[in-house]
């Protein structure tokens, strides 16, 4: 009996989804997907990514404008090789546009296939310089790695000409290397005294009594950490223990850091990082996505990858409307009319304001802040 | 060739190539998009299997650092047919993929051979350690090198990415760009190859040098076998068939990195051969096809996909292991094993 019932409601509550679709005036419907690493050790980003995304998709729909979107999102763990059968399976379920993909790797290998069978990709997070590259309808959220690099060194030029810079990289990761390289060229082109480097890698990031000693023995007093915040956080407290007290700046990949469980926030008080984020900003539209984040999923999996998902769904639905794609579109003639607009395009998101070069990269300011309690506040 | 011999040619050769026609027929007839771009993985896992089976089912020994060596064969593929393509100007995709293989093939069994001087002094425990420890290092030496074509010439850095010309590979961030030149019947033929070469071996004097050391170390050495140079033959022929099958996998996908063949990848191979029987293989084959294409299958399941992976593979290896199960299997094939001793006694 209970069965029968759960049947007829299921029933009713797809005929009141299909009549509810109906009523409106004939909206166009787009199939988006998203592959990330949704398990593994890189789940927070895919999480928090899909999260973001999923936010603005309610919104978007729950508005009921002209286009309405289905969004899938799949597992590929940051690998190539499993985002390249992710993009293929929610082909197969009929995806018309790709949101995607998370990490670096995993989006080359995929904008490639998108860039041989023209269906347009749009990456939140994937900041690897080569990553425009692999395509003409490739285009990034994020600023690139070089970009950050570049940033960094200007604001170290500018702000603390005098430090002694220290450098904790590491050397197994695309990432960290290409910010790393970007900072140094540029630092040695503006005069910035780079005193000491050290590297570690994945399977060492357990331990930084190496790397911490060769920061102090140095006499280094400004760290530069182009690296995500588990490891930083773990030379934080070493160096802490070592009664080593530098002051430490990051870029976005120390986003997130207030939200390590357990963290012990007298430690990265003063802890200064570029990012195009700032949960705390009063800047339009902040404080509506950081609240209906929190409402949809847990607050603790929210961080800059949600944001930049968040954005990138409302950049695509702008996208859409201003290429006027209607429902007759097969996802090549999406692909089309969306890499002609996109250079024309300026959005204005939670990540800032936004332009797009035609070979896919884009153009927004990153931001310096710094830590104060638990909130962040511009930099100094 | 003895009956018995031929039959187990024809059995596994017939598989491979049956395998091969239905899918070329299922290409064209409704295969998702899902299945059709694990092809040339499968192919590459499964030479993988047979590979590790001429280790640890036929020699014996326990090697946890396979990835390792298919890592090499990747990397290097990726270079010949890098070099091949931006230096030499040879357009030929056949070609360079053959070359691609061969040059990676040799890489690992050079490695291969390096290795094999100080692994297989020892035994046990122990060699299944060193290896694995050869195994990251491949890794995280890969992980410092740079790569690059600049004319005709081929540019190699250590730890430093100054290199001029067209980047192959970039350090961390593995090989970048690759031209995507393997195709499903490379793979098939590849399969082919592996399986003549471990199957020729198995049956030659040389393969039962091999077994006889591992079933019996010291009656081996007490009739003038030199048991360190058999397993060396079989532990380098196993690197150059785990170094084609990373070529072949490297040239399949336009970006890896060296993290990819890390010691979960090592064990992910060594789970083929033992669900599909070590020492078995067609079994290892069957097995590494399953077991690839299973994640997959199994994304419906959302969350719990990976769990319900290590569900089904508890599973499979409990009914394999199953006395009734066995039974049952052998009930089924009993009558065709009668016919065959008959077959027997009749010649």
């Amino acid at each position: 009996m209970k069965k029968l019932l759960a049947l007829v409601l299921t029933l009713a509550m797809v005929a009141a989804m299909f009549t509810m679709a109906a009523s409106a005036e004939e909206p166009i419907t787009i199939t988006v997907g998203m592959m990330g690493p949704e398990t593994g050790p890189y789940a927070i980003y895919g999480n928090g990514a899909a999260y973001g995304a999923m936010v603005a998709v309610d919104e978007i729909n729950a508005a009921g404008g002209k286009y309405q979107f289905v969004f899938l999102h799949e597992d590929d763990q940051g690998d190539p090789e499993l985002a390249k059968n992710a993009y293929n399976t929610m082909m197969d379920q009929g995806m018309q546009i790709v949101l995607g993909a998370v990490t670096s790797g995993a989006c080359m290998a995929v904008a490639e296939i998108g860039n041989e069978e023209r269906v347009f990709c749009l990456t939140p997070s994937a900041s690897n310089d080569l990553v425009p590259e692999s395509g003409d309808q490739i285009f990034q959220i994020c600023f690139t790695d070089s970009n950050q690099g570049v940033a960094s060194a200007k604001w170290v030029a500018e702000n603390r000409p005098e430090a002694k810079v220290g450098i904790i990289y590491n050397n197994a990761q695309d990432y960290s290397m290409g910010i790393y390289t970007a900072f140094k060229t540029t630092a040695a082109e503006l005069g910035v005294n780079v005193v000491a480097e050290s590297a570690f890698s994945d399977d060492t990031a357990a331990d930084f009594s190496v790397q911490v000693a060769a920061m102090k023995d140095a006499g280094v007093d400004f760290v530069f950490l182009p690296i995500y915040y588990t490891p930083a956080v773990g030379i934080m407290t070493q160096a802490a223990s070592a009664s080593y007290a530098p002051e430490y700046f990051g870029v976005d990949g120390m986003d997130g850091v207030l939200g390590v469980e357990g963290l012990n926030v007298d430690l990265v008080q003063g802890v200064k990082m570029l990012t195009a984020f700032d949960a705390t900003s009063t800047a339009p539209g902040v404080a509506e996505f950081v609240a209906a984040f929190g409402e949809k999923f847990d607050a603790s999996s929210m961080n800059q990858f949600s944001a930049d998902a968040y954005d990138g769904m409302y950049v695509l639905l702008e996208a859409l409307t201003k290429a006027d794609v209607t429902a007759d579109d097969t996802a090549e003639d999406i692909c089309e009319k969306l890499v002609a607009v996109m250079p024309e395009l300026t959005y204005s998101g939670i990540t800032g304001e936004m332009t797009w070069a035609a070979d896919g990269t884009v153009s927004k300011s990153p931001i310096a802040v710094e830590i104060s309690g638990t909130e962040y506040v511009s930099a100094k | 060739m003895k009956k018995k011999t031929l039959r187990s040619y024809i059995s596994s050769f017939g598989l491979v190539i049956a395998a091969y026609a239905f899918c070329m027929f299922y290409m064209n007839n409704g295969m998702s998009r899902t299945l059709k771009g694990q092809l040339i993985p499968i192919c590459s896992y499964v030479v993988m299997a047979l590979s590790l089976n001429l280790v640890v089912g036929i020699s014996g020994e326990l090697s946890l650092g396979h990835a390792g060596f298919m890592s090499v064969g990747a990397f290097s593929g990726v270079i010949v047919s890098g070099w091949m393509l931006n230096g030499l100007a040879i357009e030929s995709e056949s070609l360079r993929l053959l070359c691609a293989l061969v040059g990676g093939g040799l890489c690992a069994g050079v490695a291969g051979f390096l290795i094999g001087i100080p692994v297989l002094r020892l035994r046990g425990d122990y060699l299944a350690i060193v290896t694995l420890a050869f195994g990251e290092i491949i890794k995280s030496v890969i992980n410092c090198v740079w790569v690059s074509v600049d004319g005709s010439k081929l540019a190699f850095a250590f730890n430093s990415n100054n290199v001029p010309g067209k980047i192959l590979i970039n350090g961390p961030q593995g090989a970048v760009k690759v031209d995507k030149i393997a195709t499903f019947t490379g793979g098939f033929l590849l399969v082919l190859f592996a399986l003549l070469v471990i199957m020729n071996l198995v049956h030659s004097h040389t393969g039962r040098a091999i077994m006889a050391s591992r079933d019996n170390r010291i009656a081996a050495e007490s009739v003038g076998i030199s048991v360190m140079k058999y397993k060396t033959i079989a532990f380098v022929t196993s690197a150059v068939l785990a170094g084609m099958a990373g070529a072949l996998y490297g040239l399949s996908i336009s970006t890896f990195a060296p993290s990819k063949f890390d010691f979960n990848q090592s064990i992910n191979v060594l789970v083929f051969i033992v669900l599909g029987g070590i020492g078995n293989l067609v079994g290892g084959m069957i097995s590494a096809t399953v077991l690839t294409i299973l994640p997959e299958k199994l994304r419906a399941f959302n969350d719990y996909r990976m769990l319900a992976y290590a569900v089904v593979l508890i599973l499979v290896m409990i009914a394999t292991n199953s006395r009734s199960v066995k039974n049952f299997v052998s009930s089924l094939t009993a009558p065709l094993k009668k016919a065959r001793k008959g077959d027997a006694e009749h010649a």
